[in-house]
Parts: C-alpha cells; structure tokens; sequence
C-alpha cells in the first residue's frame, strides 16, 4: 500500500515536472520589445493580424503621393521596437520582428531595403 | 426700405471684405504649397520641381554635389559599373573653341519620362509634383527603364546592401536613380547637391518650382537662355542647364 502510494505521488510529481518542463521549452517567442509603450493601436491582437495592411495601404500613400508623417510608419515601428541592446529589429531570434516572423515562418524582406537599425541609439536618446 | 437698403450695403460691404480675405487665402495657400506642404498632404501638380544648372559657375575637379549626393543617399561613391550612380560629373570639351567645362548629369525628371513609359510593372512613376520615382515595391528589376533612359541616369543595384538611411530605402534587385531629394523636398528643404554646391561658394545649381512664377527658377528661367539636353526628344526635363 505504501509502495503504491509512492508510485502515485512519483507519477504524479512526474507528470507536473514533464508539464512544466514543457511549458518553459514552449516556442512561444521571447521578444525583447525595445522602448515598447504606447503602440499606434492599443489592440495588440489587431497590430499582430493586421499590421501588414497598415503598413502597406501607408507605403503605397507615401511611396505615390508623397503623404508622410502618418500613423503606420515602418520608420516608426523601429524607432520603438528595435532592441534596446541590439538597436535592431533584426539580428536574433529574440530581435521585435525577426524573432516573430521566425516563430511564425513568414519571409520578412522589408529590411533588405528598408534600415533595421533606429536613428540615434536608445541611450543617446534618454 | 432704407433701413433695409442700408442693411444691404452693409452687408455688401462686409461681404466684399471677406470675399477680399478669401482670395487671399488660396494665394497664400499656393505659396506654401510650393515651399514645402505640410506634413500628411499629397504632392500637388500645382508644383513642378526643377533644377537649372549655370555650366559657367559649375567648376571643373569640384565633385562636392557627387559627394553630398553619395552621403545624403548612402551610395558607396565607387564608379565600377555595377556601382549605383545618382549624379556624375560629365566633361565637355569644344573642339573648336577648346573650352573645356564640366556639368553634373542626373536624371532629368522628364515631363514624359521614357521610363516610366516602359515600365512593364508600372514601378517607375512620376509624382504629381514632377519628381520622377522608382517604386522599389513593385520594381522587378527588368531594366527597361535604364535602357529608355536617354541620360543614363538610372542604376541597377547588383549587390546585397546593408546600413541604408532610413529616409533612403535601397535593396538588390531593383533600379534606382536620382529622387530629386523627395525625402527633403517634402520637409521644405532643398537638395543635397543645390545645398552642397551653394556651401562650395559655386551657386551653380539652382532648385524650385517651375511653376511658381515668383520663384527664384522661374525668374532666372524667363531672363536667362537655358537648355534642355536632347530637348529634340519633347521629354521637356525638369533639369535645365544654362551656358552649355
């Protein structure tokens, strides 16, 4: 009886640790945000499904009719998000939009051309 | 009935005024349209950009708008090639005069630019305001448009790039040429070859509206004789050169 009771509570210690374990090696991305803050939309939920067609319908203004200084701005999006040490979007896994689109296996080309790196360094501008 | 007449006249009166106030409004309107439009209003064709360029005060050896160009865009500044090249300094030699002079060459930001004509993705545009641009988000990078180009002025990115300036996007696979500065035109700003050879001491390059009548390019335009290069092509440049 003893015996199976320590079975017990050695299966049931083992299931917890196997279920932490798991949690904590989950492949959600740990993403280092930058400045973070106040995002263009309070909605995180909308940024992460629709920030593509933000910032597409805004290129598009930018690019041909020369509308600048608007809401959706990639110049923007790294001002804020580029990592704090890193100064990058890019570089990591852990980086605010390679670190993403890595977890979520979409092709990020914006930064071929566009810069990846923020103006002036995070402590220059504190 | 006088009462009521009176009442009229005054409010003739007072209407006149405003009507007065009015017109003034869209002038002042228009002025500020040309010299730098506020942020989040789109380019106007009330506007056309332009360049004139003085040969006579353009000195030869001197490549300080080659130099701010390359800085302000982010060009390597190599001339293999295969290297991007928004501006160069051309030499011309009269045979029979012998005079030898120099002139910056860079797109001509053409009233019908021929790029854009053959730009089978419609990548290569122009801007209402006359600023010829390529759109590197549909640009396929077939370069057609270097080959209509009759001023060589645009360059084909054949390299991986890094470091590029936030406000200049450049990337492999794409065809790139002069923007006339459209990142400072639209802060209000000049270019950075008219700012660098005004530093120089050279004033040889001159930027403003074509349109505005009251601008300094389009006085000096309306006194001085000035050329289009190839004006026998009807493109009708937004870059116009005088002394040549």
């Amino acid at each position: 009886m003893i015996m199976a009771r320590r079975l017990t509570a050695f299966l049931f210690s083992m299931f917890f640790a196997a279920a932490v374990h798991a949690a904590d090696n989950s492949p959600v991305p740990h993403l280092d945000i930058g400045k973070g803050g106040q995002c263009v939309e309070p909605d995180h939920t909308l940024m992460r499904k629709t920030h593509m067609n933000l910032l597409k319908h805004q290129r598009d203004e930018t690019m041909r009719k020369g509308i600048r200084g608007q809401k959706y701005s990639l110049a923007e999006c790294v001002e804020c998000h580029a990592g704090q040490k890193t100064n990058s979007v890019l570089g990591s896994n852990e980086a605010f939009c390679q670190g993403c689109h890595a977890y979520a296996a979409v092709k990020l080309d914006c930064f071929e051309c566009h810069a990846n790196k923020r103006k002036v360094t995070a402590e220059a501008s504190k | 009935m006088n009462e009521t007449n009176l009442d009229r006249r005054d409010f003739l009166a007072k209407s006149s005024v405003g009507l007065a106030g009015l017109a003034i409004a869209p002038g002042m309107l228009l002025y500020d349209l040309a010299h730098g439009r506020p942020l989040g209003e789109a380019a106007s064709n009330k506007v056309r950009w332009g360049m004139l360029i003085d040969n006579n005060k353009c000195e030869s050896g001197c490549t300080d708008c080659v130099t701010a160009c390359n800085t302000e865009n982010g060009l390597s500044g190599g001339t293999k090639p295969t290297d991007s090249q928004w501006i160069r300094k051309v030499q011309l030699k009269d045979n029979f005069t012998g005079r030898i002079s120099s002139l910056p060459m860079m797109c001509q930001h053409c009233e019908h630019p021929p790029c854009v004509d053959v730009c089978p993705t419609q990548a290569s545009f122009k801007r209402a305001d006359g600023i010829v641009l390529v759109d590197k988000h549909t640009c396929i990078g077939c370069r057609y448009c270097v080959m209509a180009c009759p001023y060589q002025a645009r360059s084909f990115v054949h390299e991986v790039l890094t470091d590029q300036k936030p406000e200049v996007p450049r990337g492999k696979g794409t065809v790139e040429s002069c923007t006339l500065c459209v990142h400072r035109i639209d802060k209000g700003e000049t270019t950075a070859c008219a700012e660098a050879c005004a530093k120089a001491g050279h004033n040889a390059i001159l930027f403003g509206d074509l349109n505005d009548p009251e601008s300094a390019i389009a006085k000096r335009i309306r006194a001085v004789t000035s050329t289009q290069i190839r004006a026998d092509l009807g493109l009708n440049t937004g870059v116009r050169y005088e002394g040549i």
